[in-house]
């Protein structure tokens, strides 16, 4: 059904200074999609959720967000940008960090109402981290920073939540309960995740496709390995879903 | 000190610095946390252009600086943010092209350049009355802005790309910065001078960052900061003949680092405390 299609692009050409980034993408995400996107670095995540965002203006092709353009829609998307972006000196508390996110909801001019704060509070609650609200952003560890992100992306209640290397700052210890999180939003909204880290997003994600450059999407749950090889140049693990989520390791 | 008080120009001394620390210390913080320095170096430079048009048009040196640093301060937004100049570069060229451009107008300009090395290095003891509700004004405008607008220059400042996900609309908002840049320089310029202007652009709020991590109460305290400064600076320099400017600077610039050793020694300190608690 058209009105499920959180997100269309088709044949989406983006560049760096002339330099093809994204080669034709084309990929479809569903009302209730929670989507794994892996590729090395370089191989165009990034750019391509900024397509998405209407960051970066493709240079050829189509995107549409909720039916309109990615601008149009900006509102009903959350974004959780790579963590070591901002600086981590800067004089701000979480609590204003996660009302950020309401921006788009309040427009300039007015502070933040009632309505924002019980938002914030709630998503505070929702990534367990309510009780950090009055402390400095950067002084918290990179898994809690995270959680804060995604509390800043939630207060808006957005129909597509797009995380670029959320585990990135993550220990390992952290990363199953990170994941959880996720299992438990993805009821709500369309995820997109893009990460280099294969491991990670293949247990929780229901679909996953492979980006270098072109995109390889399957739409399904199991991925080949000859898309695997074509997209990292090298041999990878294979990875299938079944009743108990496992990976197959293929020896290179 | 307090007999000299009773002298018109040192009540209007310590007046204008007072008006001086509010517009430093407001935005100062943004220059501080947004780390724009060099450009508010560029635009306070620059500043010097606007003083030569001033002398050549035969106006006031400090009007002629308000309209010209205003323009320089858009420029400069513009040229670094939609061409494909670096930055950095393009802030250098500008900056240094304001003072030539301030060069050949006072040269243009028949006569002598009166007051030319007070506007370059400041001259705190000659702020005339009109001077002040110049300083007024421009303080009541950046208050105003800073309030309305609070929210928004947060955002600005926080993260750029996120805030333009949520409809922050950040180049306007960054250019809108920038001109309360140049007003605060030109607030600044019979204080410390056009040369000596990032100095009280950034030390104060430098000060304030060490004690607080809340943007409202940062800003409260560089002004506070600001205040102090430009008082005990204003006194050295009457106690000792000093220039006022310069005193002011060096006296904010000695209480900063003064500062920063001391905390870096504390750190250190605690440091072999956790090493060896036994002892």
């Amino acid at each position: 059904m058209a009105h499920d299609e959180v997100v269309r692009l088709e044949d989406v050409w983006a560049h760096y200074d002339g330099v093809p980034v994204l080669e034709g993408v084309s990929l479809s995400v569903e009302r209730d999609d929670f989507l794994g996107i892996i590729g090395p670095n370089g191989g165009g995540k990034t750019t391509l959720l900024k397509v998405i965002l209407g960051l970066i203006k493709p240079s050829r092709g189509m995107v549409s967000v909720l039916g309109k353009t990615p601008e149009r829609s900006r509102k009903n998307i959350g974004y959780v940008p790579q963590v070591n972006l901002f600086d981590p000196d800067f004089p701000i508390s979480v609590w204003n960090v996660v009302l950020m996110g309401r921006y788009g909801r309040v427009g300039p001019l007015r502070w933040y109402g009632k309505k924002d704060r019980e938002r914030a509070q709630r998503a505070l609650q929702t990534v367990g981290m309510l009780d950090h609200k009055d402390r400095q952003i950067g002084k918290l560890s990179g898994g809690e920073q995270q959680r804060v992100f995604i509390a800043r992306a939630l207060v808006s209640e957005p129909r597509l939540l797009l995380l670029d290397e959320p585990t990135a700052s993550v220990d390992p210890a952290m990363q199953t309960e990170f994941y959880e999180l996720l299992e438990g939003l993805k009821q709500r909204m369309a995820i997109v995740l893009v990460s280099h880290d294969i491991t990670a997003v293949s247990i929780y994600v229901d679909k996953i496709a492979c980006l270098n450059g072109q995109l390889f999407y399957h739409g399904s749950k199991e991925i080949g390995v000859e898309v695997l090889e074509a997209t990292y140049k090298c041999p990878v693990q294979m990875i299938a879903h079944g009743t108990v989520p496992h990976r197959v390791l293929m020896e290179h | 000190m307090l007999e000299a008080l009773q002298y018109e120009f040192m009540r209007n001394a310590q007046f204008a610095g007072l008006l001086a620390s509010v517009a430093c210390g407001i935005v100062g913080v943004y220059v501080v946390v947004k780390r724009i320095v060099f450009i508010s170096g560029g635009i306070a430079h620059a500043s010097f252009g606007g003083i030569g048009l001033g002398y050549l048009a035969g106006i006031s040196p400090v009007l002629g600086a308000m309209f010209f640093t205003l323009a320089s301060a858009l420029g400069m937004g513009l040229v670094t943010r939609r061409t494909k100049l670096p930055e950095d570069t393009a802030i250098g060229i500008l900056w240094a092209m304001g003072m030539a451009m301030g060069i050949i107008f006072i040269g243009l300009t028949p006569g002598y350049a009166p007051d030319l090395f007070s506007y370059l290095f400041g001259n705190i003891l000659t702020v005339p009355r009109s001077g002040l509700i110049l300083m007024l004004a421009l303080d009541a405008i950046i208050v105003t802005i800073v309030i309305a607008l609070y929210k928004d220059f947060l955002a600005l400042s926080f993260d750029e790309e996120f805030g333009t996900t949520v409809g922050v609309p950040v180049e306007r908002l960054y250019l809108l910065l920038l001109c309360m840049i140049a007003l605060t320089v030109v607030v600044l310029i019979r204080v410390v001078g056009v040369i000596l202007v990032i100095a009280l652009l950034t030390i104060p709020a430098a000060l304030a960052k060490q004690f607080t991590h809340d943007l409202r109460n940062m800003m409260i305290l560089a002004v506070l900061f600001g205040a102090l400064f430009s008082f005990g600076g204003l006194w050295l320099s009457y106690e000792f003949d000093l220039a006022s400017g310069a005193t002011i600077v060096l006296l904010s610039g000695s209480v900063l680092l003064a500062s920063f050793g001391f905390s870096e020694l504390r750190s250190q300190w605690r440091k072999r405390q956790q090493a060896s608690p036994q002892n």
